[in-house]
């Protein structure tokens, strides 16, 4: 667990609405990844300054959800896009 | 009325702009006949065509050709796709673009940049591209992409004369910052059929690329995402050639012929309809090209009733003609395919050590 870290969405990521489909998706080389709610709503707070603690808290107060929790959930979702190479840590 | 509500709508596009090129690569997925530039999509029409594109859902445009670069309004192309909000991928040789273009290319919004490697030294690179210098022009044209700081694949195009050459062309992945690279053997259609015999790699190269591959993939985890295309014709089962016909991605050809991928016009009986005839929806939703093997209704019942009929789609119409002379047969790479012996035929004759022969270049 190392919620320190920056994520980042590097050149070539980005985040989209298709209208067509109603969904929110991650646009990336040679990848479209349909994002659920909580990919959707962790992603739209990645702005390559705040930590995963510093995002989690935001969350946790905006969905009175716990921030231990939340969290854990983030760590989980960023350590996957990162293996896809699809977001990336910003230097602390 | 046939309103098919089941058929999704597309995600890519493959705009082919042009089919002129500097190089002549033995392999080009180009048809055999290409068409000349006086018959290309006018400027406005492909921006039609990106805005149609992403207004029934696709969400990437592969901007490729021939080489795009020989283009001259490929920038304000780049543009019109992305203010049509569409995800843009060049797919490029390198050849032909110089470090203002890319500059230009980069301020239009190109969201990602696939690199094509031929080889990794000048003279394997040159003889397949059969063009003196095309190996150091791309090289320059490498580091200015990384200059800029696009993403970047790169796209190994791999055969019997630089398969060996593999553990060289991932490192050179890794020092030109690409975050993906495709290890693309040849697929034979259009030219590299012509040059199957020539392009085929054998067993033990294959084997060999394998665990290349698997081992680079663990060891660069996190850092460079492999895409591994294994030459087929060793494999068991067929490729999910397009993720199924008709279900995912469409290709529009430099004269705006819309096809459901960029070899259907191998296919003798389809017929294709043009940007010119119809909306491009139409063409997607009610098409008779793109209705001819979507789903599983056209498949014989060797595929019907397979457990992998929803892995593979019955594999590649475009190989079941082009091997058994059949688009609506399985895939003659199945091992359960009454064609599979043909493959085996091909290669147990075909794939002979390199020797004097030489290739046929694609050209006009």
């Amino acid at each position: 667990m190392t919620t320190a870290r920056i994520p980042v969405l590097p050149c070539g990521v980005r985040l989209h609405f298709d209208k067509v489909r109603g969904k929110n998706v991650l646009l990336a080389p040679e990848r479209t990844l349909f994002l659920d709610d909580t990919g959707h709503a962790i992603l739209s707070e990645v702005d390559g300054k705040r930590a995963i603690v510093e995002i989690a808290r935001h969350l946790a107060a905006l969905y009175n959800a716990p921030e231990d929790a939340i969290a854990r959930d983030i760590n989980e979702f960023v350590d996957d896009l990162a293996e896809k190479r699809v977001l990336e840590f910003a230097d602390a | 009325m046939r309103d098919a509500p089941a058929v999704p709508p597309p995600i890519a596009m493959l705009a082919e702009l042009t089919h002129r090129c500097p190089l002549s690569c033995p392999y080009c997925s180009n048809p055999v006949e290409l068409i000349a530039r006086q018959r290309e999509l006018d400027t406005a029409t492909w921006i039609d065509v990106f805005r149609q594109a992403a207004d029934m859902g696709v969400l990437q445009v592969h901007i490729s050709g021939g080489e795009p670069a020989s283009r001259r309004d490929l920038v304000e192309l780049v543009k019109g796709a992305r203010d049509a909000g569409l995800y843009v991928n060049l797919i490029t040789s390198g050849v032909g673009l110089t470090d203002a273009r890319l500059v230009e290319l980069d301020a239009a919004g190109v969201d990602h940049v696939q690199l094509s490697l031929q080889g990794i030294t000048a003279t394997t690179a040159d003889w397949i591209g059969d063009y003196r210098g095309a190996f150091n022009r791309k090289m320059a044209v490498a580091d200015k992409i990384a200059e800029i700081g696009f993403a970047l694949t790169l796209n190994a195009v791999m055969h019997r004369h630089n398969l060996d050459d593999l553990p060289e062309m991932i490192e050179m992945a890794k020092r030109l910052g690409a975050r993906r690279i495709e290890v693309a053997c040849v697929q034979f259609q259009g030219w590299a059929l012509k040059n199957r015999a020539m392009l085929q790699p054998t067993r033990e190269q294959v084997d060999t690329a394998k665990r290349v591959v698997a081992r680079a993939r663990e060891e660069n985890r996190g850092t460079l995402v492999f895409d591994f295309v294994p030459p087929d014709y060793y494999a068991d089962y067929p490729k999910a050639c397009m993720g199924g016909w008709g279900s995912i991605g469409l290709n529009i050809t430099p004269d705006g012929r819309v096809l459901p991928c960029h070899a259907a016009e191998t296919i003798p009986s389809l017929t294709f309809q043009s940007v010119a005839d119809a909306s491009l929806r139409d063409i997607w939703y009610h098409g008779a090209a793109f209705a001819a093997y979507r789903g599983t209704d056209w498949m014989p019942d060797l595929c019907k009733s397979c457990d992998r009929r929803d892995v593979d789609f019955g594999g590649c119409r475009c190989q079941a003609m082009a091997v058994a002379g059949d688009a609506a047969a399985a895939d003659p790479v199945c091992r359960k395919s009454p064609h599979r012996h043909l493959v085996d035929a091909t290669l147990a004759t075909e794939v002979q050590p390199i020797g004097d022969a030489s290739f046929r270049y694609r050209k006009l």
